[in-house]
Parts: C-alpha cells; sequence; structure tokens
C-alpha cells in the first residue's frame, strides 16, 4: 500500500480560531474560501496592523507565510498605502527561516521590507474581539487583521487506523520511505513524518525513490536509502523578484548557481528578477512536464553539490 | 569547542548543546540551567528524563508531542523553560537542538 494522503489545516486545533470572527479578521490562504475571503477584505482595507502568523511546525509549502509577508509589502506599496500597515511575522521558530544560513543570509530583507518579526511564539489562543493573539509565555500580540497559518495535520484516517503521529503524520523512514508501522506500506509526500519540507518538489523527488524501492521490495531485495531530502522552491519576494533556494537534509540553502555551476542561469539564494521568471516559466514546466512525468533534465531527486558554495 | 561544567570538561556546540548525550549528569544540568536562568527542580529532571528517552528512541520532538506525553503539558512546560522551552530543555537534558525544516 502506498499512504499519500497529504496534510491540511485544521484551525479547530486552536482556541479562537474558528467562530464569530473567522474570516472577519482572522484569515488563512491555505482553502479557498480562506484566500477568497482574505482577498475581499484587503480590496478596501483602510489599513492597520497586518499579522502573518504560523501556528507550529511543520506547515505544507513553509515559506509560504514569508511570500505572503513580502507580496503583502509589494501590494500595500503599490497601492500608496504602505505607510498605513504595520506588517508583523510572528513565528514559533527562533527566525523568520528554519534554516539557520537562510535566516542569516536573509534577515536584511525583513529589515528592507519594513517587516518586523516576533520570534519564539507559541499561540495559546486568539482573541478575535479585541484583535488579540496570546503565548503561552504571556506575550501579545495585536491585529486589525490576523493571516494565520493554522497547525498542519494528515489525514484523520491515519489517526482512525493507529498509524498516524500526534499530528496524524504517518512514520516513515526518512531514507528509504517504508513505514514504520509496516514493511509492505509506504508513504509519499505531505503524509509522511520526514523531517523535510512538506513541498511539491519534495514528493516529487520521493517519487522516483518510492517507485524504486517498491519494486526492490517485490523482489524480495534490500531497499536503497535513497531519499536525502531534497527540496527546491522558489520565493516569491515581491517587486517582480524571486529568490531560489536547493537544500537536502544534510545541507541547508546556501548560495551559488543553479542548476549549472558557474552559468546558472539561476541564482540560489539570492534576489532577482531573473528567478521571479523562472518562477513563472515552472507553472508550464508543472503543467506541460511535471505532471505528465516528463523527466526534468538536469534536475535530479538526489540534490546536487555542484555550484553551492558551502564554506 | 569544550566547556566545563560541574567540574567535568565536556564538548558543546557553537550555542551550547552537549555533542555526547552520554556525557550528561544531572548537575551539568542544573549549571545548565542556571545559565539559562532556571533554577532546577525534580519537574525539571522529569521532563528531562523524557526528553531523553525519546531521543534514545530516535523520536523527533515537537512542544505538542511532549504536551501529549503525559509527563507535562505545554502550559507547564512553558512554566518550567520559558521562552523557547523545547530548545532549553533540550539544551538541559544534553540533547541536540530541536530541528525544524523549512
Amino acid at each position: 500500500m502506498i499512504i499519500a494522503t497529504r496534510s491540511k489545516t485544521a484551525p479547530q486545533e486552536t482556541e479562537g480560531l474558528l467562530g464569530d470572527y473567522w474570516y472577519k479578521n482572522i484569515f488563512d490562504f491555505y482553502t479557498f474560501e480562506g484566500s477568497l475571503a482574505l482577498r475581499d477584505k484587503l480590496k478596501d482595507w483602510k489599513g492597520g496592523k497586518l499579522v502573518v502568523h504560523i501556528t507550529e511546525m511543520p506547515i505544507k509549502c513553509p515559506v509560504a507565510p514569508l511570500e505572503f509577508a513580502f507580496l503583502a509589502d509589494s501590494y500595500f506599496t503599490k497601492k500608496g498605502m504602505r505607510d498605513k500597515v504595520d506588517i508583523t511575522y510572528v513565528t514559533p521558530l527562533s527566525g523568520a527561516f528554519t534554516k539557520e544560513k537562510c535566516s542569516t543570509a536573509l534577515a536584511y530583507l525583513l529589515k528592507e521590507k519594513n517587516i518586523n518579526i516576533v520570534p519564539d511564539f507559541a499561540v495559546e489562543h486568539v482573541e478575535g474581539e479585541n484583535g488579540k493573539m496570546f503565548d503561552y509565555g504571556g506575550e501579545v500580540v495585536d491585529f486589525d487583521i490576523l493571516v494565520t497559518v493554522p497547525t498542519n495535520m494528515g489525514d484523520e484516517a491515519m489517526a482512525r487506523s493507529g498509524f498516524g503521529n500526534e499530528l496524524n503524520f504517518v512514520p516513515t523512514d526518512k531514507h528509504t520511505l517504508q513505514s514504520k508501522v509496516k514493511e509492505n506500506i509506504f508513504v509519499i509526500g505531505d503524509a509522511t513524518d520526514v523531517p523535510a519540507s512538506k513541498a511539491g518538489s519534495v514528493a516529487h523527488f520521493q517519487a522516483e525513490i518510492l517507485t524504486e524501492n517498491i519494486l526492490l521490495y517485490l523482489e524480495g531485495k534490500p531497499l536503497k536509502p535513497d531519499f536525502d531530502g531534497h527540496a527546491n522552491c522558489f520565493i516569491e519576494t515581491g517587486f517582480g523578484k524571486a529568490l531560489l533556494i536547493d537544500f537536502n537534509y544534510e545541507h541547508e540553502p546556501v548560495k551559488g548557481k543553479f542548476p549549472f555551476a558557474v552559468v546558472g542561469p539561476l541564482n540560489l539564494l539570492t534576489e532577482s528578477k531573473f528567478n521571479h521568471w523562472g518562477k513563472l516559466a515552472f507553472r508550464w514546466i508543472y503543467w506541460n512536464m511535471l505532471l505528465p512525468a516528463r523527466k526534468l533534465p538536469f534536475i535530479t531527486p538526489k540534490m546536487s553539490l555542484a555550484g553551492k558554495q558551502f564554506k | 569547542m569544550e566547556k566545563m561544567y560541574a567540574g567535568k570538561t565536556v564538548s558543546v556546540d557553537h550555542e551550547g548543546y552537549l555533542t555526547n548525550v552520554s556525557d550528561w549528569t544531572p548537575e551539568i544540568a542544573a549549571e545548565i540551567g542556571k545559565e539559562e536562568g532556571i533554577e532546577i527542580t525534580p519537574r525539571h529532571y522529569e521532563v528531562l528524563a523524557y526528553l531523553q528517552e525519546q531521543f534514545k528512541k530516535d523520536v523527533a520532538l515537537s512542544i505538542r508531542s511532549v504536551g501529549k506525553s503525559g509527563v507535562v503539558d505545554i502550559k507547564e512546560l512553558y512554566e518550567l523553560f520559558p521562552k523557547g522551552p523545547l530548545k532549553i530543555s533540550s539544551r538541559m537534558a544534553g540533547i541536540p537542538k530541536p530541528k525544524s525544516c523549512i
């Protein structure tokens, strides 16, 4: 059996999210309803405190909340009202990025965009009526609009079957993708508990290794511990620019060129317009190459070390 | 990097986490606690023992999983180890800094 039951948002896990103020001044953008409601709210918003918030890790597309903050900065600047909007990024982590090198290399971005950061914040409950969010330690963050990323959880069925952990993610060998539940069960994508990003690129890279390992399993041969946690993603930073990161379990995102050493053409961990065009081109690649399962040239399931500047 | 705790020289990483959990002693936990501004109590030791046990079983820790362990709830975890409870408690338990992924 292959489990691919994804992960979804669970706003009911945090006291005060669902209720009278859900989609009034508290929003998520991970659901169709949530993003529509937020779009309508922002359309004629006169400004105030905009708080972008992550409840707890892991979340799918971990860079999405950061992109939201960057794009909000860009959006309000273009509307000529950036001075009326105070943007704060609230995270349970100790920095905006979960990877240290990223945090150091990109700290300037938040400063440059005038986005405040409140780190190490573990939300205990939210009061929509007063626009306040409380941390277990007693810290309070005020908001006029709260854009939260609720707790992410695996499918209910994983809890009912006893397969899931406390977040309903299935315990999985991080290199072979065989479940720890039973040897003839394999897991792919967001459904696993492996310490890789819950991102499309990860599921894509996992797929090739999973196929190989299932075939090996059927032949009774030892599995290959080949999945290295490879993830690759663009981070939109607003104003037509983007960043690109490429990393795995062992190596944090670093600067360099991608996919080819020296020539790139994409720049790793550096903001550029070209990266943004890369992201736009990816739309076509996604529908026309990834979905029909055509092999992407030069981009391998295992992360390549070429072109990366390790110190 | 090396550091002296409770009369014993131990190896630590650049953030002050022990690199060998086998170096850990209750006295070292008490001294690390002091650095973090925590006066250690038997309750702290119970949490540390749980974290070490999970670490040895190779279970990734999260505030939520510790909160559901039955050993301590999240509220108390914050009272025992204010501000970043998992990071501070892991350091006091002599296990690596909890990892999270981008």
